[in-house]
């Protein structure tokens, strides 16, 4: 029954977030799960859209296309109707019936080895595949429907339960009010992908996601969860990306990583939906005792992008390596708040973020280190850098700090400048054009996070990325 | 002939300030002339000018090189055409290595007839690299260097060695060197002297723009311009270099009937 449901679409065509589209889903999902759904739909139902002018939290996020930032009204993200987009029918594991082509989707490389690769596409598992090595060392990787029927005590422990929650989304605070997204996350998820590295497992090899939107009005609510065990090592590059650039989407995400004691994870977000695409995302990672995560959050595309991403050092001695890179563009808007929060003693924080902007693109970036009163000898970082290529962008950087602990290291810092005028006499007086000279600039100006990255395909990847969106 | 850069009557300032007032100079290739004057005379306005700062404003004047009024054209077009300025204080450019920008440099300079963008316009990187080890052995700089981030955090001495390398890779016509010789100790003032000098020849003109006649110790000019308040007031042989070593600036200012700025 439930299944012809799913492959007829024409049912679904209004109001799709709907308590009926959940009861239609809840006879391939566990009780809990579909328990799970409707808790977040009440939420959802409860919380009004966010408002500019009383949530203090979206005071700078502006839809470019309908508003004007210096003369924001309740009209905010009028232009946004959720009802309007599409949430996909869950595969339930069922392997779909869109095969992959042999020259890889647009825009994806199959060039570079991995030890597992899925391929998303409008919620739909297209593809996966588990390297000898991850069966071998009894890793788990599959699409999050599969997981829920396979993996389904990892999943009950694990999803929406501990790092990316309704209840942590409404606390006060920095990460507090976006809970409306979450909690329609939380309600409609689908897609996405559970990783599990059990203890002491190094996997030599990164895995590859590539979770893509490609018919018009799509919804894609991919939900990532990666649990590292104790003494484990992974890494993960996962891209986001429109396979079209007019296909109008909503992404309402969510990622939760867990590294376990003495961990070592690395996990790449690049961004890169198309240009009409609204895109809201929370982002918690949970550090245990001596783990380290090395966190790179690239973003590139997107109409109105809010973002939160939260690591929490949670045990004594983890670290986590925090590195944001973004490029606008036409009347994009960026919004990104991010947390280092330091709960153990020891525990050090090392943010980088640095964005270009251009034409009438705006950005914001809030920032904030919380050290708990027994992070005691935390050492946290900041650094918020913006560069703006033309007279009408406009970047807002609000660094923060709260301690409440004692010797403590605290350094934050931002900036935001126009390109140097003499930077380009410079290189012109050497024959560059000036978009070459523009174009050298930026470059070096994201170098300081690129050198940082730690996997040379990715560099290369945001390299072209940077290239292409210079034009 | 062609090559020759003629500067007529030129007029330059600086936020509505006149800083040149009607200068005219010619340098022929193979020639290697100095333009000396003490610090405010007008020497940096005259380098930036030339090679088409914003924010030096041409009043008046011409500057022809090659057949063409290159007041008309951006940097680049100039730099295309064969000029160089070696820079008093150059700028840093973060993040960006100095080999590649060297490469992107060499490749727009080489290739005129096009805007050097694409990647198969650019010089291929054995030759590249080829050339420019060469080149930096030369100038006894350490190969580290091409990896550094261009000028940032060089010393003194280090911004200078990394101008002249450039000029050796672009081999243009006409090299202005504005102050080369300001902030370096006496040993790598001897060491960018005897570089520049044996880049010298029938192909290159040199302008050298100089508060002190040290650097010409070491290159030796067949031609020396004294520069007071924005004009030439001198023109001669060594033998107004060895004046001013010996005697300074005061006498040719009572002379001229200039006051010392302030």
């Amino acid at each position: 029954m439930a299944d012809s449901y799913y492959k007829d679409k024409t049912k679904l065509q209004k109001g799709h977030f709907s308590k009926e589209f959940l009861q239609k889903i809840a006879a391939t999902e566990p009780q809990w799960m579909h328990e799970k759904r409707l808790e977040a739909y009440a939420l959802y139902e409860s919380l009004p859209m966010p408002h500019t002018t009383e949530d203090d939290i979206w005071r700078r996020t502006v839809d470019m296309r309908t508003q004007d930032y210096w003369r924001r009204t309740r009209r905010f993200l009028r232009a946004l109707d959720v009802e309007k987009y599409r949430p996909s029918l869950p595969t339930n594991g069922e392997p779909s019936a869109v095969d992959v082509p042999e020259t890889g989707l647009p825009g994806l490389p199959y060039a570079e080895e991995a030890s597992g690769v899925l391929v998303q596409v409008d919620g739909q598992r297209q593809h996966i595949s588990n390297s000898e090595e991850l069966k071998k060392k009894g890793v788990y990787f599959a699409d999050l429907h599969t997981a829920l029927q396979e993996q389904p005590e990892l999943l009950r422990d694990y999803f929406m339960n501990k790092a990316v929650t309704l209840e942590t989304t409404l606390k006060s605070g920095n990460i507090a009010q976006h809970n409306k997204f979450d909690a329609l996350h939380g309600a409609f998820w689908q897609g996405g992908y559970l990783l599990y590295v059990p203890k002491g497992v190094s996997v030599e090899l990164p895995l590859r996601v590539y979770i893509n939107m490609s018919e018009a009005d799509q919804a894609d609510l991919s939900h990532t969860l990666i649990i590292a065990e104790e003494g484990s090592r992974v890494a993960v590059l996962e891209e986001n990306a429109s396979t079209t650039s007019d296909a109008s989407g909503l992404h309402s995400g969510a990622v939760e990583i867990f590294a376990g004691q003495n961990a070592n994870v690395t996990y790449v977000q690049v961004q890169r939906w198309n240009r009409t695409v609204w895109n809201f995302a929370s982002h918690r990672a949970k550090i245990a005792r001596d783990a380290q995560l090395c966190w790179v959050s690239a973003a590139f595309g997107g109409r109105l992008n809010k973002m939160n991403q939260a690591s929490i050092l949670e045990g004594a001695g983890s670290h986590a390596q925090m590195l944001g890179l973004a490029f606008t563009d036409a009347r994009q808007h960026l919004d990104v708040s991010t947390a280092q929060e330091h709960i153990s003693p020891h525990t050090t924080s090392d943010l980088m973020y640095r964005t270009v902007l251009k034409d009438r693109s705006q950005t914001a970036w809030g920032g904030n280190i919380y050290v708990y009163p027994a992070a005691n000898h935390t050492d946290a970082y900041q650094k918020n850098d913006n560069l703006l290529l033309s007279e009408r962008a406009h970047a807002d950087t609000l660094p923060g700090l709260e301690i409440q602990a004692h010797e403590v290291r605290c350094t934050h810092g931002a900036t935001a400048g126009k390109i140097d005028a003499d930077q380009v006499f410079y290189l012109m007086s050497r024959g560059l054009s000036y978009t070459q000279a523009e174009k050298l600039i930026v470059e070096g100006f994201f170098e300081p996070v690129i050198e940082r990255v730690p996997l040379e395909s990715v560099r290369e990847e945001l390299s072209t990325s940077i290239t292409r969106k210079l034009g | 002939m062609s090559n020759e850069l003629t500067i007529k009557d030129l007029h330059i300032s600086v936020q509505q300030k006149p800083i040149i007032k009607g200068l005219s100079l010619t340098v022929q290739p193979g020639e290697v002339h100095a333009l000396m004057g003490p610090n405010g005379s007008g020497k940096s306005s005259l380098a930036n000018g030339l090679m088409g700062h914003p924010l030096y404003e041409i009043d008046a004047g011409e500057v022809i090189f090659d057949g063409v009024d290159v007041l008309e054209l951006e940097p680049n077009e100039r730099a295309k055409l064969g000029l160089f300025l070696a820079f008093q204080y150059p700028t840093a450019i973060p993040g960006v290595s100095l080999a590649n920008f060297l490469r992107l440099a060499v490749s727009a300079v080489r290739g005129k007839e096009t805007n050097g963008d694409e990647k198969d316009r650019l010089i291929p990187m054995r030759e590249f690299r080829r050339e420019l080890r060469e080149k930096m052995q030369q100038l006894g700089v350490d190969d580290s260097f091409a990896r550094r981030y261009l000028n940032d955090g060089f010393s003194g001495g280090e911004k200078k060695r990394a101008e002249i390398l450039q000029l050796a890779m672009l081999e243009p016509k006409i090299a202005i060197l504005d102050e080369t010789d300001s902030g370096l100790d006496i040993d790598a003032v001897r060491i960018v002297g005897d570089s520049v000098s044996r880049l010298v020849g029938p192909n290159l003109g040199v302008l050298i723009i100089t508060h002190y006649p040290r650097l010409l110790e070491y290159i030796r000019p067949q031609f020396i311009h004294i520069l007071l308040d924005g004009r030439i007031v001198e023109s001669g042989g060594w033998e107004l270099a060895e004046m001013l070593e010996a005697e300074g600036y005061d006498p040719i200012r009572e002379k001229h009937g200039v006051k010392e700025e302030e």
